[in-house]
């Protein structure tokens, strides 16, 4: 398998004037890697994203997967949405069936496979329930079971885990290493989160806004599964995060208030751990 | 048990305002006020000589006939406005303007097309409704999630697939709205019309009572169309609409 991004540039149109969100973007994506890309809100994350899935047209270059041009979404290419996205008409189970339903899959066969993979985020309890039943962890478990049974090769994941609760998301987060690591897939994670970027990728692309570009890559080498609480992730995290000082403050940025300064309030020079994270 | 408690009260004040009104005030005549009494037999004896069922069968006949063309044609019309974006532009405002239009306008014209017969009446009912419809379709499907149809791309489905799975399904709520009210204005065309043109039906033993000054079968017919409307309000819509709101989780407030 490969994922190539070639060139992608996006430009809309507003009222008068052009906007460049994305310029010059290239990728080369191996098989089975984990891939997050970081970077302030309004830096082009999801355009991208939305680009390689195939729900956006690029202004320029190209998306190439398998040595084929990609011109329309489609289910060799799995998306995860920051809202779970599910259908409110159907139960969890038909949910989960819907991919291959679309596919033409027959019924015993659909149902066998959503429950093997409703199984594996835990929810085989909830398969009759109803979407607005669910708690926001257990409907991103959901969505993640019915991107799982599209058996694509590609996870395309756009900041699945943002609105939910620190617990929740580190549970998520822990349980994602696992099923990557079970499932072997390529996985493009979105997040403005350098504490999730470094806790789940083996490579790290952080974005820089106006116009959208990949600044900077960062291998993450640690032994996994990973933890938060390890000291050797803590340390890559610093590491990041010094080199990173300018993005660091726009991605906080965006996330505190407006008054705050990362001289100011600097808790980068006394180089503690949680700088970034957004508990 | 307390909605019967409700009516029993609600009838027994209307005795009162009858018994005060005619009997001891004197503001009505007998023959402009109703009693209970009077509108309970007339009822029992409209059902004994048959009159009441062969009216309602014709009644039912023509609005269940009338109403399925609507539904048809409405979302035809409200499918094809969709589709097009410049039909959309252009007919969108000139349907709500149909739409608000009183029905009954249209009797001349099914007069002068039909004579005056059933496809007369049939006409002005399906023409009360369907806009109605053809709009609640057409709203329903544009306020669709986008999210909805961007994730059912993910998943490999596309042109037909997206509108029978995903479209139509999520617009459902607001059709069945659109269906509803699409049915309350055709019983609206359909007493309207058969008042007017004097054929077999409710509407039509309705005017009887008035010319014969039998303010009480007036009356009587008016309760029969309330409960028929309301049966047909609760039992069928009303059930749908409950069915679809628990699913969706929008009854919980
Ligand atoms: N459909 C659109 N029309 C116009 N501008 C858009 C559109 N989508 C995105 N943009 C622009 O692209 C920028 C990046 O958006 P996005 O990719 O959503 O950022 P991120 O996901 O990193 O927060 C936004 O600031 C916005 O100005
Ligand atoms: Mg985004």
């Amino acid at each position: 398998m490969s994922l190539i991004v070639e060139g992608v540039t996006k430009s809309f149109m507003s009222k008068h004037h052009k906007i460049y969100t994305l310029s010059d973007i290239n990728l080369e994506i191996k098989k089975g890697e984990f891939i997050c890309l970081l970077g302030p809100s309004g830096c082009g994350k999801s355009t991208l994203l939305n680009i390689i899935a195939g729900l956006v047209e690029a202004t320029e270059g190209k998306v190439i997967l398998n040595d084929h041009v990609v011109k329309k979404a489609g289910p060799d290419r799995a998306v995860m949405f920051q809202e779970s996205a599910l259908f409110p008409w159907q139960r969890v189970i038909d949910n989960v069936e819907f991919g291959m339903k679309i596919a033409g899959l027959p019924k015993e066969m659909r149902r066998e496979k959503a429950l093997k993979y409703l199984k594996m985020v835990h929810l085989t309890k909830f398969k009759d329930a109803f979407i607005h039943e669910l708690s926001g962890g257990m409907k991103q478990r959901v969505a993640l079971a019915r991107a799982l049974t599209l058996d694509s090769e590609v996870l395309l994941m756009d900041e699945p885990f943002a609105a939910l609760d620190s617990q929740t998301k580190l549970i998520l987060q822990m349980e994602l290493q696992k099923i990557w690591w079970e499932t072997k897939k390529t996985v493009i994670f979105v997040t403005h989160n350098i504490e999730e970027a470094v806790l789940l990728a083996d490579r790290v692309l952080v974005m820089s806004a106006g116009p959208g570009i990949i600044k900077k890559e960062f291998k993450i080498q640690l032994a996994r599964p990973r933890q938060l609480e390890n000291i050797d992730l803590t340390y890559v995290l610093a590491d990041v995060m010094k080199e990173l000082k300018e993005e660091v403050e726009k991605v906080a940025k965006a996330e505190y208030d407006n008054d705050w300064n990362i001289e100011k309030d600097s808790i980068l020079s006394h180089s503690d751990p949680d700088l970034g994270s957004n508990l | 048990m307390k909605k019967i408690a409700f009516y029993l009260i609600l009838i027994l004040i209307w005795e009162v305002i009858y018994k005060l009104g005619v009997e001891v005030l004197g503001i009505w005549k007998v023959y402009t006020f109703p009693s209970p009494i009077a509108v309970g037999k007339t009822l029992i004896k409209l059902i004994a000589d048959h009159t009441l069922g062969i009216a309602i069968a014709a009644s039912m006949k023509r609005i269940i006939v009338g109403y399925l063309f609507s539904a048809m044609i409405g979302i035809t019309i409200g499918l094809i406005i969709v589709r097009f974006k410049y039909l959309d532009e252009n007919f969108g405002a000139l349907i709500l303007g149909l739409q608000s239009l009183p029905s009954i306008c249209w009797l001349p014209f099914a007069i002068l097309w039909f004579g005056l017969n059933e496809s007369a009446i049939i006409f002005v009912i399906t023409i009360g409704s369907t806009f109605a419809i053809a709009m609640a379709i057409e709203s329903g499907i544009k306020n669709v999630n986008p999210l909805y149809i961007r994730a059912a791309k993910t998943m490999g489905a596309s042109g037909l697939k997206i509108y029978w799975n995903v479209i139509i399904p999520a617009s459902l709520p607001n059709i069945i709205t659109g269906l509803k009210q699409g049915w309350s204005f055709a019983w609206r065309a359909l007493m309207a019309g058969e008042m007017l043109s004097a054929t077999k039906g409710l509407g039509q033993v309705l005017m009887v009572g008035r010319d014969l000054a039998d303010i009480s079968q007036v009356m009587a017919v008016m309760v029969v169309m309330l409960v028929l409307g309301l049966t047909v309000d609760n039992l069928i819509f009303g059930r749908i609409e409950k069915s679809i709101r628990h699913k969706w989780g929008l009854d919980r407030s």
